[in-house]
């Protein structure tokens, strides 16, 4: 078991004949990810990497029975390819791309709702389930499989958080990117409950930052949780007003502050790493 | 990008939303024509992209010439929360018989516009206590419907006499939100005075990602020199109060980095997030970048997935031979194509760390010797 993502999943991936579509549909394919189809319009007819490219989305879907779709578009078209990918009847869709308008984020999620599609991102690294498949940017190599869920809203922290894990002998079940922007499509909570029903994961690290009140949710789920959970927060000593490079990552009107995030997630019974290297020796604490 | 409210007015108007005359004011000479112009009693405004500007004393009222002239000479020498003032608002004083609260803004939790009303407008909406606050979710594909205006104005305790110019112009800044992919437009105070609304002030915030589809909008500059340069070359960077200079590439792992320096004792110079999968090109830009600030100690954190190790460690090979680095460097490589970016490392007497609490800790120390 894994959440969202697992070996049986078949991905088409959109604008697979741009340079980073490319690059990574052949890292996809090399670490066993069953991509079956690639779109981009006006190219279809050719294959890439023995993966048949079509001009829509709704070929991809009838030709190759795609499942899972993985945005590689630049941020002008993201929002026309994600809506296209769920009227196809896609019901995971990855958005890779940064710097999509929130106002096309916004109307992504209420698409996404209605047609009950799970949409991950904007301007995330995806998701992965070691050993089983992955889809987007993770660095794979970093990767284990084990009982350790995790969702994050940053690509590179994460990185760092499963390198740390997967040395100190913590595999992981799934590992999510929610996103950087100020809208995405998942919350903490949605993966919580994922994590908390999948028999495989035993606990969940939770990698936060601050801005929003995604954490401040989450903590008010995490009390009812059986499963421990152990967070760090990113940008304890960013100043207000200002953006810490994703667009979700910034103090407005003293909302979103580190403290405030780290007093509910404590509050809720949940263990909080003040840095990154901390997240394994908070686990060992526990008896998984 | 924030819109001074002279700016977010023109806007307001060009909607036809009712907005107070005015004119922009640059020096105190123009204040007192502005004046003539204007009328007696008249308002004058400093504009600048900060809140609190009343409890600054960056408005004030003018009843002569005189006053006009002598209050725009000192408005213009204020600074507010460390932003010069450079121009002046110059408007009509309204009689006001209220002030309301009235702004559209994104529910990032919810993934969908809100609208956010109170009747005690005029004060900062966050000290408004929330039992006066009224908030409305909107759907984006259907916008602002008859029966929103009705239940807000409703629970504003609007005379009924008033509901369809309220609708009016609740119709329109959502219309603005929307056209102009707006995270914000808030109006505070709209001013009811005597029998029709005013929009008396405007703060209006345009999504950075979506400003190429308006060059119709006027551009506003917030940025320092460094900042401006760094994002020009598509880097996300933000000056801090600190000494060590720091890069990394994610926005994530650059906070967690400046959360490390901070944990050990030290004080970050800046956030410089490379971007995962910058080539050596722009790495070597960023490091340039990082001198300008002249730092105690240099903090450069890579974690590599999709940024190449050797490419950075080239790009700090080539910034050091062909602008020199006076001050200490410390360097954690990790990732792709490791060994060979350690070995040009190593040729520059850089023996890279690998583990980022520890590069950390060594570059504290550093720089207090420094």
């Amino acid at each position: 078991m894994a959440v969202i993502l697992d070996e049986t999943a078949r991905v088409v991936v959109q604008g697979i004949t741009g340079q980073q579509g490319l690059f990574h549909t052949k890292r996809m394919l090399a670490y066993g990810t069953k991509v079956v189809a690639g779109v981009t319009p006006s190219k279809g007819g050719q294959a890439i990497e023995n993966v048949p490219v079509y001009n829509t989305l709704a070929e991809a879907v009838q030709e190759q029975g795609a499942n899972v779709s993985c945005l590689f578009v630049p941020a002008r078209l993201a929002k026309d390819a994600a809506l296209e990918a769920m009227d196809a009847g896609i019901k995971v869709v990855v958005a890779i791309t940064e710097h999509i308008p929130v106002h096309d984020a916004m109307e992504m999620v209420d698409f996404a709702r209605r047609r009950e599609a799970v949409l991950i991102g904007p301007n995330t690294f995806g998701i992965i389930s070691p050993g089983k498949s992955k889809v987007g940017i993770p660095p794979d190599q970093y990767f284990k499989p084990g009982p350790i869920g995790i969702v994050a809203r940053s690509g590179t922290l994460t990185y760092e958080i499963v390198a740390n894990l997967t040395e100190a002998g913590y595999g992981q079940s799934t590992v999510v990117g929610m996103g950087g922007d100020r809208v995405v499509g998942l919350s903490f909570i949605d993966m919580l409950q994922r994590f908390e029903e999948d028999p495989e994961s035993k606990a969940v690290v939770l990698i936060g930052e601050i801005g929003g009140n995604a954490e401040e949710e989450a903590a008010e789920y995490i009390k009812d949780m059986s499963k421990p959970v152990i967070a760090y927060i990113a940008g304890k000593n960013a100043p207000p007003g200002k953006r810490m490079g994703h667009a979700g990552a910034i103090i407005e009107r003293g909302r979103g502050t580190f403290q405030s995030k780290v007093n509910a997630l404590k509050a809720a019974g949940a263990l909080v790493a003040e840095l990154p290297f901390q997240v394994p020796e908070l686990l060992r604490t526990l008896k998984l | 990008m924030k819109l001074y409210e002279y700016m977010g007015k023109e806007l307001f108007n060009s909607y036809g939303l009712p907005v107070p005359e005015g004119t922009v004011i640059k020096s105190a000479a123009e204040a007192k024509q502005g004046f003539a112009a204007i009328g007696s009693p008249a308002v004058v405004k400093a504009q600048v992209l900060s809140g609190k500007r009343g409890k600054a004393g960056g408005i004030k009222f003018v009843d002569t010439p005189e006053e006009a002239e002598h209050a725009a000479a000192e408005l213009l020498h204020m600074s507010i929360q460390g932003l010069a003032v450079d121009q002046l608002l110059m408007e009509e004083k309204l009689k006001i018989d209220q002030e309301y609260y009235l702004a559209v803004t994104i529910d990032a939790r919810a993934g969908k516009p809100v609208v956010i009303a109170s009747a005690a407008g005029g004060m900062d909406i966050e000290e408004v206590p929330e039992d006066r606050i009224v908030k409305k979710h909107v759907d984006i594909n259907l916008g602002i419907q008859p029966y929103h205006a009705r239940e807000i104005s409703y629970r504003l305790g609007l005379k009924a006499e008033f509901f369809p110019e309220f609708a009016r112009i609740l119709t329109g800044i959502f219309l603005i939100f929307r056209e102009k992919d707006a995270e914000l437009v808030e109006i505070n105070p709209l001013i009811l005075s005597g029998d029709h609304f005013v929009l008396g002030d405007a703060k209006i915030t345009i999504d950075d990602s979506a400003l190429a589809k308006h060059p119709e909008l006027p551009r506003v500059e917030e940025k320092t020199e460094n900042e401006k340069l760094a994002n020009a070359l598509g880097l996300a960077y933000v000056e801090l109060d600190g000494d060590i200079a720091i890069m990394a590439n994610g926005a994530g792992i650059t906070m967690g980095t400046i959360d490390a320096i901070q944990y050990h004792g030290g004080r970050a110079a800046n956030f410089l997030d490379a971007g995962g999968g910058s080539n050596k090109e722009a790495t070597a830009k960023a490091l340039e970048i990082l001198l300008i600030s002249k730092p105690k100690a240099i903090f450069i954190n890579i974690f590599g997935g999709i940024t190449r190790c050797d490419d950075v460690a080239g790009a700090f090979a080539q910034v050091k031979a062909e602008k020199g680095i006076e001050v200490p460097v410390v360097i954690r490589l990790v990732g792709t194509n490791q060994e060979e970016g350690l070995r040009i490392l190593r040729e520059c007497g850089i023996e890279a760390y690998k583990s980022m609490n520890e590069a950390a800790m060594k570059v504290v120390e550093l720089a207090k010797l420094a």
